[in-house]
């Protein structure tokens, strides 16, 4: 049985250990273990604690489920053969954090969480938002830059709302440029939901019309380059409420202010860009939403569920699960200095964030309001696809139907990377890559569909990759007796060693099936890349 | 000059009174004419499943379905010749021999328009019968029937509710706000090759007995599915790998399998993708898949190159088409199959023969041509009418949400019902309202 307590131990074992010794540790535990593996955290006096005095009984994940999930969460990756070994083999006590520590300064950490961000602010060429395909490179160069160097939050949303320029050559005016409806209150409605987590449908309409106020002197003209476009302050533009064609900019700036989102007024000098006014306002620690939707989404993001869910949807009736949690990572997010990587390390090294997906006694859907487990959820679309790319060692094409000529992209790119919303594949499409059209969080699902479950158990798409991928190929070609094949497999795409009653199932279809050694190689491997183990963050 | 007074569907107040048009297709003004006719006409509900042929890039409507063989070179080029049909007074172009001889199936509405000339959003429009440019994108025609004519209105077919042969339209999310859920399932492959390798259904060189294997290999390897068996994650899967199964080992495949079909047929269906597309779209039909759409293999967008373009597609357009309707009504199927084809606007009726295009077609949406079959609509009738060269609609304007319209109040979609909107918002399948732009359901053709 698998599921038998005690820690299972792969500390101690050599890169070159046979199969015997390790299946032998069965009996131990793959997935999870009553050991707390990190040392309390204030994260964890607010979120644990709370749990223990509820009675739940908490589980930790092993070392093996924590290394992938750290890799697909901080990195959007999965580690290699041998850094899983490595890991699995290092005896010291703080493996975890050196761990978090060297996957966030990697690229593919900047590569992923750019991708997310991307999302959230449309970065796409093409319908909907229409931002054309210059300005999108533009675009995603200016938000992996400030990704990648962790640049402080307050100043990565400062250099959007107050951005001026050419669509081609200052990246953050394109936040103006993805929008659907370029209205002054289409943008104030699209910097509520990016910045402040508001949905303005449920708004009353003059706190839309009155925020729109700030946003009415943007201008936008074309240059004589094709497609270039630049967006500036413009003092004389004539703001036209639309849903309240009486609103005019002359009416509020004979009033010299105008009603911020919590409904005080402010002044709106002569002569300077009310943008910076809202700014001012929003990027303010004592600010309700703009430090609170920042911890949300990194909270979500990393756990699959926000402390107050949906992750952008922020409003007094909709409570936070957890509001002390909450309130202490605003307060320490605005203390360091809106560090964005500050936050998710507090995260990722708490004990909450290593709880294992398994639990016992008690509902799933009890216990992931509360986090007391890691909720299990599909890999998103790009990750997946990665992943397999990896495991395989096989590559996609990715092109993007318009401009004519089509865009083609290097065949060794990764999916998580690719600069343009409008830069796809069917596979993407598939399995559900956003349209890029609202930045709500709401727009990615990785719901795993029938039709998904058909592609990847059996396409040729898959077969191909898995069939003679060079990864997988030299595996199943090689000299090595079925064991060390078999643990060569387990380590390349699960990132783990195999458990004893696995090796006797393969044992069983080795005997039942007849099949050469070669193809009872693809024939796990197909098993292994289509377990809910490998297609799930765990 | 005074700005033009235009009324809620989009035609001044003069036009409407030279032209008769709403009043001959009976619609009252005030209150919300679409709907009320829709109501009249829920007898009329007859479709039950939908083949829609997307001529995505643009088809000429002059060079087709709507000839204007007397406008001169400059406009006809080479095709100048048109034929009769099996309907007396009704001619097409004489690319068209095959369908001339289906024409009392079918009718031709030659006044198709909304005045859009973007390839993506007036396929958004063709495709949704929204304006372009709202905050969320719609659903198109495909993922509705997804919705109301899905797993969730009790289907139970095997093969999804929803099909795209063989490859997605790409140029927007068909599903809309609604989701992946409701996403066409693309079947990939060609069904002209020597086997149709649906992609995920039909795989190439693996046994029936080995794929039996393979799924208990799989079983017996998913331990992280043993170890949590009411994970709601992992009983979904499992319930998305028991569908998939069905396909890949049930019966599901034999629906793929053109070989079950005569020789004879299949080439009468035409040996080339599309005519096969269309022979794989009746198997579906007989499935009880409520909507296929065929994309078809080969754009129309004939900037340059136009005339060899045509003279390559045409034939097998006319080809696949014509046999598919001949062959659902020799099936009886007809009745309840409601076939539309189009693209997402026609072609300049004008030809430019400046350099880089010399002798092309551009985008063209102020009018064109659609032909509608089955399902409800009668055959044998012209619909509208453009003016001398094809240029404007000269009779009875036929805007997105009347051709829509008509086909979900054939299919028993009530056309203004709610979709879930993801915010909570109001949200219905058809725009409706004063800006929005109708002249009435194809009430004279249904």
């Amino acid at each position: 049985m698998l599921m038998t307590r005690g820690m299972r131990k792969f500390f101690g074992l050599t890169v070159l250990i046979s199969w015997q010794v390790h299946a032998q540790q069965e009996g131990g535990e793959t997935f999870f273990s009553n050991r707390p593996p990190l040392p309390e955290t204030k994260i964890d006096q607010l979120v644990l604690s709370k749990l223990k005095r509820g009675g739940f009984q908490l589980q930790f994940c092993t070392d093996q489920v924590f290394l992938r999930r750290a890799y697909l969460d901080i990195t959007g990756t999965l580690p290699t053969a041998d850094e899983a070994r490595r890991f699995l083999e290092d005896k010291s006590f703080n493996k975890r954090i050196k761990l978090i520590d060297t996957l966030l300064a990697t690229d593919a950490y900047a590569d992923y969480w750019t991708m997310k961000w991307c999302d959230v602010l449309r970065v796409k060429a093409e319908f909907p938002v229409n931002l054309w395909p210059n300005a999108a490179q533009a675009y995603y160069y200016w938000v992996r830059t400030s990704i990648r160097d962790n640049k402080r939050y307050d100043h990565f949303v400062r250099e959007m709302l107050l951005a001026n320029g050419s669509n081609f050559r200052v990246g953050a005016v394109n936040f103006y440029r993805a929008i659907q409806q370029r209205s002054p209150e289409g943008i104030a409605a699209t910097v509520a939901l990016t910045f402040m987590g508001a949905r303005t449908d449920l708004w009353e309409p003059t706190q839309l019309q009155n925020m729109a106020v700030f946003f009415s002197e943007i201008s936008y003209k074309p240059t004589s380059e094709w497609k270039e476009e630049v967006v500036f302050w413009d003092p004389n533009q004539i703001f036209h409420s639309i849903t309240n064609p009486a609103l005019q900019t002359a009416e509020y700036k004979k009033r010299g202010k105008a009603l911020l989102p919590d409904g005080r007024s402010v002044k709106l000098p002569n002569g300077v860009d009310p943008r910076a006014v809202f700014a001012d306002w929003l990027i303010n620690e004592k600010n309700p939403w703009f430090a609170t939707l920042y911890v949300n989404r990194a909270w979500g993001w990393l756990l699959g569920r926000g402390i107050i869910h949906e992750v952008d949807d922020i409003r007094r009736d909709n409570k936070p699960g957890n509001m002390e949690l909450l309130k202490y990572l605003s307060a320490d997010f605005i203390r360091s200095g809106y560090d964005m990587k500050h936050t998710l390390r507090s995260i990722l090294i708490s004990q909450s964030y290593h709880l294992s997906s398994i639990y016992e006694g008690a509902q799933e859907q009890e216990l992931i309001p509360l986090f007391a487990c890691y909720q299990v959820r599909r890999m998103d679309a790009e990750v997946l696809i990665d992943a397999i790319n990896k495991v395989t060692g096989s590559t996609e094409l990715y092109t993007s139907a318009i401009p004519e000529p089509f865009t083609f992209v290097p065949a060794n790119q990764p999916a998580v990377a690719l600069p343009d919303g409008s830069i796809s594949s069917s596979f993407l499409e598939l399995f559900g890559k956003p349209a890029r059209a609202t930045g709500m969080d709401n727009e990615r699902v990785n719901r795993y569909s029938d039709t998904q479950k058909l592609h990847l158990l059996n396409s040729s798409h898959i077969r191909d990759k898995i069939e003679k991928g060079s990864n997988l190929t030299p595996i199943f070609g090689s000299k090595m007796k079925q064991p060390q094949m078999i643990d060569e497999l387990y380590l390349t795409v699960l990132a783990r060693y195999p458990t004893k009653d696995e090796v006797a199932s393969i044992n069983r279809y080795v005997t039942e099936s007849k099949l050469s050694l070669r193809d009872v190689g693809i024939d796990v491997a197909w098993a292994l890349i289509n377990s809910d183990e490998f297609v799930h963050r765990h | 000059m005074q700005r033009k007074k235009y009324n809620a569907y989009g035609i001044t107040r003069r036009e409407m009174l030279a032209s008769g048009a709403l009043a001959a297709a009976g619609v009252v003004l005030g209150g919300s004419p679409l709907s009320a006719s829709a109501q009249a006409l829920k007898k009329a509900a007859k479709a039950k499943s939908v083949i829609q042929v997307f001529l995505w890039g643009g088809m000429s409507h002059t060079d087709t379905w709507d000839p204007k063989e007397k406008a001169g070179y400059d406009y006809t080029g080479q095709f100048d010749k048109v034929i009769a049909t099996n309907v007396s007074g009704i001619k097409v172009s004489s690319l068209f021999p095959k369908l001339a001889q289906q024409a009392d199936k079918y009718s031709l509405i030659r006044s198709m328009t909304h005045r859009n000339n973007g390839h993506e959003t007036a396929a958004y429009l063709m495709q949704t019968g929204h304006q372009p440019g709202e905050r969320l994108a719609y659903p198109c025609v495909g993922a509705v029937f997804s919705l109301m004519k899905g797993y969730d209105a009790g289907y139970k077919g095997l093969i999804p509710p929803y099909v795209v042969l063989t490859r997605p339209q790409g140029r927007f999310s068909e599903s809309g706000f609604l989701g992946n859920k409701y996403k066409p399932f693309a079947t990939g492959g060609d069904p002209n090759a020597e086997r149709f390798e649906v992609e995920g259904v039909v795989a190439r060189g693996i046994s029936d007995g080995r794929q039996s294997g393979r799924r208990k290999l799989l079983g017996d390897l998913n331990s992280l599915a043993t170890a949590m068996p009411g994970n709601s994650a992992v009983l979904n899967s499992k319930a998305a790998e028991e569908s998939a199964y069905e396909l890949i080992l049930g019966q599901g495949k034999d629906v793929f399998d053109l070989s079950l079909e005569s020789r004879e047929l299949r080439k009468e269906y035409g040996l080339h993708t599309f005519g096969q597309e269309c022979l794989v779209a009746r198997r579906l039909v007989e499935a009880g898949v409520p909507y296929i759409t065929i994309n078809y293999p080969g754009g129309w967008d004939t900037h340059a190159n136009h005339f060899d373009t045509m003279n390559k597609q045409c034939p097998q357009l006319d080809q696949g088409l014509a046999r598919l309707l001949q062959d659902l009504e020799q099936r009886g199927l007809l009745e309840s199959t409601l076939v539309w084809c189009c693209g997402e606007f026609g072609r300049s009726p004008k030809v430019d023969w400046q350099p880089p295009w010399n002798g092309g077609r551009n985008h063209y949406g102020n009018c064109f041509s659609v032909l509608v079959a089955g399902g409800g609509f009668k055959g044998g009738a012209v619909v509208g009418e453009s003016t001398e060269r094809g240029e404007e609609v000269a009779r009875r304007p036929v805007y997105p949400v009347d051709l829509l319209g008509s086909i979900y109040t054939l299919a028993g979609i009530d056309m203004y019902a709610k979709l879930p909107h993801p915010m909570g918002l109001e949200a219905q399948v058809l725009p409706q309202g004063d800006e929005v732009k109708s002249s009435g359901l194809l009430e004279e053709i249904m």
